[in-house]
C-alpha cells in the first residue's frame, strides 16, 4: 500500500522533473485544418503588411519612390514563410 | 421600414455610438467602452464573489474562479517556464478582457469591442511593448543578437537580419488581425443568415417554411461562435506566453 503511495509521488516528482526542466512545446492553439490554414494566412499576410508598411515609410522618408518599397515586400514576404517556418517546424530544446 | 429591412446591413452592427447623452458625446463614451467596462467589472465580481466564501470545497462560483486562476497560472508557468509566475497577472488580464469582450458580444442587443482593429490592435500593440521592454530588462543589449540566430552564416546577415526585424514586427499585426477577423466574421455570419429569416419570411408560406434553414444555421453558429470566442482568447493568451517565454529565454 505505502509502495503504491511512494510510486504516485515519484511519478509526481518526475513530472514536476518534467515541468521544472522547460516549457511545454507551444502549441499553436487552433487545431485542425482549417485553423493551420487560417494561422498561416494570417501569419503570411501579416509579415508582408509589416514590409510592405516598412518600405513604403522609408520610400517616404528618403525619397527613394519604388525601389525601397519593392524591396521590403520582397523581404516581409520571406519574414511571412519564416514565421510559418516557425508555425510548422517545433523548436528544438 | 420594408425597404430598410429587405437589404443586408452586416456592418451596422460594429458602429460606435456615444452613450449617456451630451456628457457621454462630451468624452466620447460610447458603446465599446461601456462593454469593456461591462467586462472589467464581471470579471472582477467573479473573482471577488466567488472567492469570498473561502469554502474548502468550493461552491459553483467559487470553482469557477478557482479554474480560471489555476488554468492561466498553469499556462503561464507552463509555456514561459518557472518565470511565468511574475506574468501571471498580465497573462491573466488579457485572457479575461478578451474572453468577456468575445463572450459579451455574442448576447443580443450588445457590442463585440474585440471585433474592432483598433481595440485588438492596441492590445498587441502593449504585448509586444511589455515582451520588447521584459527582453531588454533581462538581457540588455544582447537582446539585439535574437535578430541573428546562432550559426548562420555570417555572409547572411543583410538578408536574415531585416527578414527578422519584418518578422518580429510582424508579431503584433497577426495577433490583432486574428481576433478581429475572427469576430467579425463570426457577427456578420449572424447578420447575413438572421436577415435572410426575415426575408423568406416576409415571402408567404413558402418562404416561411425554407427560411427555417438559415435559422438552424444561426443556431449552430452560436455554439460554435461560443468556441470561437473561448478559442480566440486562449490563441492570444498562449501567444502572449510564447512571446514572453522568447523575451525571457531568448533563442
Amino acid at each position: 500500500m505505502s509502495g503504491d503511495k511512494d510510486g504516485s509521488l515519484e511519478a509526481r516528482l518526475r513530472a514536476a522533473e518534467v515541468k521544472k526542466a522547460g516549457p511545454a512545446p507551444a502549441g499553436s492553439g487552433t487545431t485542425g485544418p482549417m485553423g493551420i490554414g487560417a494561422r498561416v494566412g494570417v501569419e503570411l499576410l501579416s509579415a508582408l503588411v509589416v514590409g510592405l508598411a516598412i518600405g513604403w515609410a522609408l520610400d517616404w522618408w528618403l525619397g527613394t519612390k519604388p525601389w525601397l518599397l519593392a524591396l521590403f515586400v520582397l523581404l516581409g514576404g520571406g519574414a511571412g514563410v519564416a514565421n510559418v517556418w516557425r508555425l510548422m517546424i517545433p523548436r528544438k530544446r | 421600414m420594408a425597404a430598410e429591412a429587405s437589404k443586408i446591413d452586416a456592418l451596422g452592427q460594429f458602429e460606435l455610438t456615444t452613450w449617456f447623452g451630451g456628457v457621454g458625446r462630451v468624452v466620447n463614451f460610447t458603446n465599446s467602452n461601456f462593454m469593456m467596462m461591462l467586462g472589467g467589472g464581471l470579471v472582477l465580481a467573479l473573482l471577488y464573489y466567488g472567492m469570498r466564501p473561502r469554502a474548502v470545497v468550493p461552491g459553483r462560483l467559487q470553482a469557477a474562479a478557482e479554474i480560471s486562476y489555476t488554468a492561466l497560472m498553469d499556462m503561464s508557468v507552463g509555456s514561459i517556464g518557472p518565470e511565468g509566475r511574475r506574468f501571471f497577472p498580465f497573462v491573466f488580464t488579457l485572457f479575461f478582457f478578451v474572453l468577456m469582450g468575445n463572450l459579451l458580444g455574442l448576447l443580443p442587443y450588445s457590442f463585440t469591442y474585440t471585433s474592432h482593429i483598433a481595440v485588438t490592435f492596441g492590445l498587441a500593440l502593449l504585448v509586444i511593448v511589455v515582451v520588447t521592454a521584459v527582453a531588454l530588462k533581462i538581457h540588455g543589449l544582447h537582446f539585439f543578437s535574437y535578430f541573428f540566430p546562432p550559426g548562420a552564416p555570417k555572409a547572411l546577415a543583410p538578408l536574415i537580419i531585416p527578414i527578422e526585424i519584418i518578422s518580429y514586427l510582424s508579431r503584433p499585426v497577426s495577433l490583432s488581425i486574428r481576433l478581429f477577423a475572427n469576430m467579425v466574421a463570426g457577427h456578420v455570419m449572424f447578420e447575413v443568415f438572421a436577415t435572410f429569416v426575415v426575408l423568406l419570411a416576409g415571402a408567404g408560406i413558402l418562404g416561411t417554411a425554407v427560411g427555417i434553414l438559415p435559422m438552424a444555421i444561426n443556431v449552430v453558429l452560436v455554439g460554435f461562435e461560443l468556441l470561437v470566442a473561448a478559442l480566440q482568447a486562449y490563441v492570444f493568451a498562449i501567444l502572449t506566453c510564447i512571446y514572453l517565454h522568447d523575451a525571457v529565454h531568448l533563442h
